[in-house]
């Protein structure tokens, strides 16, 4: 059975049809990819998903729950990690603070401890850094932990995202342009740590990105989305030599 | 040159200030030409009678500046060793040991005058609001005009249950127990006081926190005038002439004990990852909710949170003037604090702490100038919002274990 399973979302942003019948199955430890132009709705697919926008029409379930019209911290809860495509961070917290944070929903210590620091309060805090300090180091940013994270380099900016999205301990991961605003050096960084999540930690994981590099790489599957549907689905080389995904999307070498 | 004195040597210094105006202040004031002590550093003698000026400022610099900055100095290294002994025991006695400390001195302090005690006790109270609205505006980082409202429903609350449990009064009644019982129970009244408050922030939660904006601060704004022409029209609680004869169990070392837990529980609460949550979704809220934080229940909880603090500290305002009156909580209460949690500096427990004892003091200080108290305070808000946006001390954690451990000396000063 397929770990996400999406059929026939729609959505509409207002008399705008964003999303039009919107098929998905991912099975687990599987690496889809999703392209298209700017504008054909790629994260609307996502922010549907996940639970930030509801859909109109359509299904979704999740590890065999339907998740439509769940809140996105259930969502996220129930094991559906992301990244945005402009960095969302806390501009005010730590890196360390960041990965903590992503443990809120797994915090049995409750508002109790949070007023009186009990001792199980501070086991537990205890736990949570350890296991976010882990992630850190996995990411190869365990040295930025106690640095506000508006201080560190754009590529590391992107790893704290990444490393707090592991930290909710995600079946899945949606990774929305991991590589957007990369210098050819941190996006072979980059994609050598999706690799090595992909293979460590078991994930399913669901990109969009506009590398055809990175697609042909890392994908197993892609789906081409165009003004809100998916024109081509299949391998990376499919899709690539597909005519309707050459002339929406890739586009021809001029020949005259 | 006193950058390694812990604060245990601070505080023994101001103990040993306070104590030698105990001793010596009347006589020093005389000989230096004052009619009797400077009973708030000098300040209102200066503003009053400019001939005493160099006497008070002379006043003050031997009594307090002197004496501490000399014990500190001198203390020191034993200050230090103290400190690092203190810290091997267990972390609470040794905070005791510096709570214990301060208290003593301000005790002392405040012995001096009633004038002292109640601008003491007010001081402490205002630390208390400032900080419970910090949590909101500050730590949330929504805007909520609503705490004077809170602060009223909180003093009402707190004191409609003392006078009618312990007070022959006539609007309520004979009391129901003896009132020897009031300082026992005064805990619970507060109590009651907050929860009173946190039920009427439900009741602006519950609207406001559906969507993000602007809608918190008009709907908290209009909350605290329903609240103030509520309690007006409420004959029962006296309406507008207000409500008096609530019990006399407002003392120093109560209001002093309180705040010092509404200090120590805030601060538990923004350290630990749940009250960071609230940051989380001040600075991002999408990405908190995809991190799995459940946003509205944050903001409800740290909205509630606050309101029942600002409830308490309204308990205990009633029963430190022992007379309550709607009036007291209007526009000029939410200008007075607004101006505490941003003069102090958002998101940070020393801010608030700093904030309102600053204008507090300050307030008191400036009482002479009448009228222009009110130009030059503001004038200092706008200056420090030019220079410092954020506040005197802001995003600062207030780390207790670094603040009473002992200082090292530095390398480069050896």
């Amino acid at each position: 059975m397929a770990l996400l399973r999406v059929e026939k979302m729609g959505h509409d942003f207002g008399g705008l049809r964003a999303v039009n019948n919107y098929n998905l199955e991912v099975e687990s430890t599987q690496v889809r990819g999703l392209i298209g132009p700017n504008g054909a709705g790629k994260t609307t697919v996502f922010d549907l998903i996940s639970g930030i926008y509801s859909p109109t029409e359509g299904s979704i379930v999740l590890d065999g729950k339907s998740i439509v019209g769940l809140q996105p911290h259930q969502i996220a809860a129930m094991g559906l990690g992301r990244t945005f495509q402009n960095l969302r961070l806390w501009r005010h917290m730590t890196v360390l603070e960041h990965v903590k944070m992503a443990r809120y929903s797994k915090i049995s210590y409750g508002l109790i401890g949070a007023f009186f620091g009990t001792p199980r309060r501070k086991r537990e805090e205890e736990e949570i850094e350890e296991k976010a300090r882990g992630l850190l180091d996995l990411m190869g940013i365990g040295r930025f932990a106690d640095q506000v994270v508006v201080n560190l380099p754009y590529g590391a900016q992107r790893r704290v995202e990444l490393a707090r999205a592991l930290a909710t301990e995600p079946k899945i991961l949606f990774l929305d342009e991991p590589t957007a605003g990369m210098n050819p050096e941190e996006l072979v960084q980059m994609m050598e740590i999706i690799r090595l999540i992909h293979k460590e930690l078991g994930l399913s994981i669901f990109l969009i990105e506009h590398r055809m590099k990175m697609v042909m790489e890392l994908c197993e599957i892609v789906q081409a989305l165009v003004f809100g549907e998916v024109i081509a689905e299949g391998t990376p080389e499919e899709i690539q030599n597909d005519s309707k995904v050459i002339d929406a999307y890739l586009g021809r070498e001029a020949v005259h | 040159m006193f950058s390694h004195v812990p604060l245990l040597g601070w505080l023994l210094g101001a103990a040993i200030a306070v104590s030698l105006e105990h001793f010596l202040g009347t006589s020093l004031a005389l000989a230096l030409g004052l009619p009797k002590i400077p009973v708030l550093f000098g300040f209102v003698i200066m503003l009053k009678k400019p001939v005493l000026i160099p006497g008070a400022i002379l006043y003050v610099l031997l009594i307090y500046f002197l004496s501490i900055g000399v014990t500190a100095r001198l203390s020191a290294s034993p200050a230090n060793r103290l400190a690092a002994k203190l810290l091997s025991l267990p972390p609470w006695f040794s905070v005791a040991v510096h709570l214990g400390l301060l208290y003593a001195t301000l005790h002392m302090w405040s012995g001096m005058s009633a004038y002292r005690v109640i601008t003491l006790k007010l001081t402490l109270i205002a630390v208390m609001v400032t900080l419970s609205l910090n949590v909101i505006n500050g730590y949330m980082g929504e805007f909520s005009c609503s705490h004077p409202g809170f602060m009223a429903l909180g003093a009402y609350g707190a004191s409609v249950f003392t006078v009618v449990l312990f007070v022959n009064d006539r609007l309520f009644g004979p009391s129901l127990l003896p009132a020897a019982l009031a300082p026992f129970m005064f805990p619970v009244a507060l109590i009651v006081g907050g929860m009173v408050a946190a039920l009427g922030a439900l009741a602006i939660a519950i609207p406001s926190f559906k969507t993000r904006g602007d809608y918190l601060a008009i709907i908290s704004l209009a909350f605290m005038f329903i609240v103030k022409s509520m309690i007006e029209n409420l004959e029962v609680v006296g309406g507008p002439r207000g409500l008096s004869s609530q019990p006399d169990c407002a003392n120093l070392p109560t209001v002093f004990l309180w705040t010092v837990a509404c200090v120590w529980i805030i601060n538990n609460f923004v350290r630990s990852t749940l009250g960071k949550a609230l940051n989380a979704v001040r600075d991002e809220e999408t990405a908190a909710s995809a991190m799995t934080v459940n946003t509205r229940r944050t903001k409800m909880v740290a909205f509630l949170f606050g309101a029942f603090w600002a409830g308490v500290a309204g308990g205990l305002f009633a029963h430190v003037l022992r007379y309550v009156n709607p009036s007291t909580f209007g526009i000029q209460k939410l200008a007075e604090v607004l101006a505490m949690v941003y003069f102090g500096g958002l998101n940070s427990v020393y801010g608030s702490i700093v904030g309102a004892v600053g204008l507090s003091l300050l307030s008191e200080a400036l009482r002479p100038l009448e009228i222009l108290k009110w130009i030059i305070i503001p004038l200092l808000l706008i200056l420090l919002m030019i220079f410092r946006p954020t506040g005197l001390i802001a995003f600062k954690e207030f780390n207790v274990k670094n603040l009473i451990a002992p200082k090292q000396k530095r390398e480069e000063e050896m």
